[in-house]
């Protein structure tokens, strides 16, 4: 099966910055895909290079069968794109919306309107489709988003953080809504902060300046990149005392985590539950608790980002002008 | 704990025609103090921040800053915030951007230059000190925004919304900077749809339809969680994706159920106390059994919404 998604030495330069640098994967149909990274890694930047709205500095993609650097136009027609920026009529309702962004994308009359009853149905919209979006919450605003995204009926849709600053239930239900899609067989490339929604994703692509540091399902990403043993330390004000967690023999990572803190200790080393609440008792504040966990994906995250940085120097980015 | 309240609101109220945005909330933050206020957006929280910031005026009740009326220039110069738009002069660079708030609060050069190197360093935007704030990707232009709201080290700090599109390492070293200021004395109010972070404040307001409806100690909420968590398993632990699309709708009809969501390779269900024994019986014959679990702050979240969010 060809994949929907090809992406090969794809690099993007502004004058002397590197935003995205050789990067190379490819996502199959109906797959949802992960992409991760902090900020500024270069996740926007790749996503506007595969909607062919930023042509690349050099590399290319296949995105639907249409090369990004041929035939950026045709390639608009088979995706649909959800930008980060909010990009609705603030003072249009969702259907009014639809019915500007069907007109952009050729469709009208019936066509037009069975498929604006069909995503309004879809995305729940159905109660206030004629409010204006600039009034809605924004759970629900970006819903009318993801709307707009797939009123074509693409077969790839790209969400630039669809949940940033959404809250928990609103979260929950727009992920059903992209595993409903996913369903249907739609092929979905999603970006996102939130490392539990992360979990959902077949598979993940992690960023780290510009390069695609790791790319694994959530279950190997886990095993390859945070080896060891995680514990679970809770404690008055843990976050003040990090640092005598961090002094302890193996400790690769001590950080901030729920009402806690997580604390990745090296295979072998001589750290455990004992020497843990020994160290914190020590600092003065004795914890309430002390328990080994699964590593999340956000310890994957602070491991891969770390160390690559690390490995890079954060200035590494930046290169000569010539 | 016996630190002067550093913001008091008492009854405080905002209409906007007929949306009752603020409707009657009472709190009262001390200095050192770290205050949540968590809820959907809608709840109040951005209105309950310009009140206090004194852009906005109270149509009921009453806000005190530092003792005194949110709208009195004395109160400014004490006040940080950061608002959830944009805050920033696009057109100017990071290191502009600083500046120009560095000149606005009269901060000494050599006490500019000691903060500013502390800032850039958690925002890790110091490589970028040439680049304009609209050329940022959108965490970056956060933590700026962020930078600027605390280079003058004000008495009170606002915050709404700050960490939305934050990366989860910059994420913890912003919380992580918070807690010194906080430990200095600062009393910070900060709006957030982030649970985890919730749980990190010193006590939390859950906001709905302009109203608090529960306030306390992250840990005594959820020692006062009146259901139960679990997670669902199946035959080797872990669910497959299959069993997790098949239970997940299960689990959601199911009448002992408060809530369901995904949770990494397994489930995660709040159960109603004492109801467990027949959700179990519901799931055994499909192959999968509940595992107790501690309740997390975003469950107690989602379980006082999908009670409708009444009192
Ligand atoms: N027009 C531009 N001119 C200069 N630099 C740019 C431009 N657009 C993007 N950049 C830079 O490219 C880098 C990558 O930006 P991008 O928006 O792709 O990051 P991101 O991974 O999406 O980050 P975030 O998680 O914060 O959204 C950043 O350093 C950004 O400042
Ligand atoms: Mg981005």
């Amino acid at each position: 099966m060809t994949p929907a998604i090809r992406v090969e030495h794809l690099t993007r330069r502004f004058g002397a910055f590197t935003a995205v640098r050789d990067v190379s994967f490819h996502v199959e149909k109906g797959e949802i895909f992960g992409y991760l990274g902090a900020n500024g890694a270069g996740k926007s930047t790749t996503i506007r290079m595969l909607c062919g709205l930023l042509a690349p500095s050099e590399g290319d993609a296949v995105v639907a069968g249409h090369r990004v650097s041929r035939e950026p136009e045709a390639i608009k027609w088979r995706i649909g794109y959800m930008s980060q920026k909010f990009s609705l009529y603030r003072d249009l309702g969702a259907r009014e919306n639809l019915e500007f962004y069907g007109g952009a994308y050729g469709l009208g009359g019936r066509r037009l309107r069975r498929r604006i009853a069909e995503v309004v149905e879809l995305t729940d919209l159905a109660e206030v489709r004629d409010v204006p979006t600039g009034e809605l919450p924004g759970g629900i605003r970006q819903r009318v988003a993801l709307a707009n995204a797939i009123l074509h009926e693409p077969e790839i849709v790209f969400l630039d953080e669809p949940t940033a600053g959404v809250d928990p239930v609103s979260r929950r239900a727009f992920w059903r809504l992209i595993r409903h899609m996913a369903e249907a067989g739609t092929t979905v490339f999603v970006t996102t902060h939130y490392m539990d929604e992360a979990e959902y994703c077949a598979r993940i692509g992690l960023m780290v300046a510009g390069r695609l540091a790791a790319l694994d399902t959530p279950a190997a990403l886990k095993r390859r990149h945070a080896p060891g043993t995680t514990w679970h330390v809770e404690a008055p004000a843990i976050l003040r005392h990090l640092a005598a967690l961090r002094r302890l023999p193996g400790v690769v990572e001590a950080t901030a985590f729920g009402r806690g803190a997580h604390v990745r200790v090296a295979e072998g080393a001589p750290t455990g539950e004992a020497e843990l609440r020994a160290a914190l008792a020590a600092a003065g504040v004795p914890p309430t608790l002390v328990e080994p966990v699964a590593p999340t994906l956000e310890d994957v995250f602070l491991a891969v980002a770390s160390a690559d940085e690390q490995a890079a120097g954060t200035a590494a980015a930046w290169e000569d002008p010539a | 704990m016996n630190a002067p309240a550093a913001i008091e609101v008492r009854g405080l109220a905002r209409a906007f025609g007929e949306v009752r945005a603020v409707d009657g909330v009472d709190f009262a933050i001390r200095e050192g103090e770290l205050y949540g206020l968590v809820g959907a957006d809608g709840a109040g929280k951005t209105t309950t921040v310009r009140l206090l910031a004194g852009l906005l005026d109270p149509d009921g009740g009453e806000a005190r800053v530092l003792g005194l009326d949110p709208r009195d220039p004395r109160v400014r110069e004490q006040v940080g915030l950061m608002p959830q738009q944009y805050s920033l002069y696009g057109d100017l660079s990071v290191g502009e951007n600083l500046h120009f708030f560095g000149r606005l609060f009269c901060i000494p050069r050599a006490e500019y230059r000691r903060r500013v190197d502390r800032l850039l360093a958690i925002t890790r935007l110091g490589p970028f000190l040439d680049r304009r704030a609209s050329a940022l990707s959108g965490g970056m232009y956060k933590k700026l925004a962020l930078a600027a709201a605390l280079l003058h080290e004000p008495r009170v700090l606002l915050l709404d919304e700050p960490t939305n599109g934050v990366d989860p390492v910059s994420r913890r070293e912003l919380w992580e900077l918070l807690y010194e200021f906080v430990g200095e004395g600062m009393a910070v109010l900060v709006c957030t749809p982030y649970m985890d972070e919730a749980e990190r404040c010193h006590r939390v307001g859950m906001m709905n339809a302009g109203r608090i409806l529960d306030e306390g100690a992250p840990a005594e909420l959820v020692a006062r969680f009146p259901h139960e968590t679990f997670t669902v398993e199946g035959g080797a632990g872990e669910l497959d994706a299959a069993a997790r699309a098949r239970l997940h709708p299960v689990l959601e009809a199911a009448p002992e159920v408060v809530a369901a969501s995904p949770a990494g390779p397994t489930l995660r269900v709040v159960v109603r106390r004492g109801a467990a024994g027949a959700l179990a019986g519901r799931l055994a014959p499909l192959g999968a059994r509940l595992a107790p679990t501690r309740p997390e702050f975003e469950d107690l979240y989602l379980a006082r919404m999908a009670a409708g969010g009444a009192a």
